[in-house]
């Protein structure tokens, strides 16, 4: 009897995962997906945070297309394993703070890892050539296979007709005609090939999955570094930085201003960690200060919290500077004018 | 058959989910599990994620007050 040749699939969430494990399951392949969280996945977060977002439906993509596909998927906490990709990344940064091409590497080298110990026989993942600038070219596609120690057990069904031969093709487990020769950014022969399958809903590409192609969070996670001196980062401060306005006043200490109900709200969890400002005069948003203030700086970082108050053009906002050692102590301020605020406090 | 709780609050998805896993490998079909979770995603990623494992999704209660939902699971064969 024929051996069950068992594949797992790297599951994004998008379309061309999708396709990829489909092409798979087609071929009588038992399929499991896998799904890795660096921290950075933009799936989920701001939808859970911003009020205006949780009136939008809300599913994990990646499970959604497990589910539409009929396969497990196991869901990986890779955290603390990333901090090395992201602070050390051998082939350099994307645009951003985006080290796609090692990503790669070690997603597919986990993956390869998974499979050894849950006895399964090759990797596939969605992967076209010509796809993406850093690491879906034809060069850095081979140095995915390379670096992963995946090598001829890693599969691209999408693309695998443009590729070499892989194990399971010249080991007879998978047809080198029954898969593809995408090529290229074009999403019309994925798309073509969603029809044909019956996929009428998938997740669109919208400008990546990972927040550190984002400009403006690549910018504030820098600016989170050179503030301490250290490019070393533990979970609250990459989900902080998805939220708030974030002004930093000084080099050593930062404002991190709600800008609505639900950031607030999250927020409000981590008032034990820092220091923080509420409004008692009018509405206003909770501002937690990140680093040590100095005395000196309080009159500064009350009037920025009572600009951002329902009450910042008038004369006088009454705040509430809360300290972690329990000390309460109100304060009247003059608001901020908006001209009074260098931009470059923004980050 | 056992009951058992999670507490993921505070956690946003897949956070919820992840820990949802692994709790659940520890477990015999049968038990139940119980997560408490703040995100509102985890409502619709657990059953999700449950309905592809073949676990069973018993309850899931809101708390208006708290702004938070209970999750209950029933463990399925592997």
């Amino acid at each position: 009897m024929t051996k069950q040749r068992k594949a797992v699939a790297l599951i994004s969430g998008g379309l061309d995962s999708l396709l990829a494990a489909k092409v798979m399951l087609e071929q009588g392949i038992h399929v499991e997906g896998i799904n890795f969280f660096t921290g950075f996945c933009v799936e989920g977060h701001t939808h859970a945070i911003r009020k205006k977002d949780r009136e939008k439906p809300k599913r994990n993509n990646a499970l959604w297309s497990a589910e539409q596909l009929g396969i497990k998927l196991h869901i990986i906490d890779v955290i603390d394993e990333y901090k090395d990709v992201l602070i050390n990344p051998k082939y350099g940064y994307g645009a951003n703070m985006n080290p796609c091409l090692d990503c790669k590497c070690f997603m597919v080298s986990k993956a390869r890892q998974w499979a050894e110990e849950n006895d399964f026989d090759f990797i596939i993942t969605g992967e076209v050539v010509g796809q993406r600038p850093m690491s879906q070219r034809r060069d850095t596609m081979n140095i995915v296979s390379r670096d992963s120690g995946a090598a001829d057990i890693l599969v691209r069904p999408l693309c695998a007709k443009n590729l070499p031969a892989t194990k399971p093709e010249t080991e007879g487990w998978i047809s080198r005609d029954k898969m593809y020769d995408f090529n290229g950014r074009g999403r019309k022969p994925q798309m073509a090939l969603a029809n044909e399958f019956g996929f009428t809903d998938y997740a669109q590409p919208a400008g990546g999955c990972c927040f550190l192609t984002d400009e403006s969070y690549a910018k504030k996670l820098v600016d989170l570094w050179d503030a301490r001196s250290s490019r070393e980062y533990e979970m609250d401060d990459i989900m902080l930085l998805k939220v708030g306005r974030h002004i930093r006043p000084k080099p050593y200490f930062k404002l991190i201003v709600g800008r609505e109900d639900g950031e607030n709200r999250f927020m409000n969890g981590y008032r034990k960690q820092f220091d923080y400002i509420t409004t008692v005069s009018c509405p206003g948003p909770l501002v937690l200060i990140d680093g040590e203030m100095q005395a000196e700086d309080v009159e500064i970082a009350t009037r920025l919290a009572a600009r951002f108050s329902k009450d910042k053009n008038s004369d006088a906002v009454t705040v509430c500077l809360h300290l972690r050692d329990g000390t309460e102590k109100e304060l009247t301020v003059t608001p901020l004018r908006n001209e009074q605020i260098p931009q470059e406090w923004y980050v | 058959m056992s009951q058992h709780t999670l507490d993921a609050r505070r956690l946003l998805c897949p956070l919820p989910v992840i820990r949802t896993q692994n709790a659940a490998k520890k477990l015999k079909p049968g038990d139940t599990l119980a997560v408490t979770c703040s995100d509102p995603g985890a409502e619709s990623d657990i059953p999700a994620w449950s309905r592809i494992h073949g676990h069973k999704v018993l309850e899931i209660k809101h708390d208006r007050d708290t702004d938070e939902l209970v999750i209950t699971i029933e463990i399925g064969e592997a």
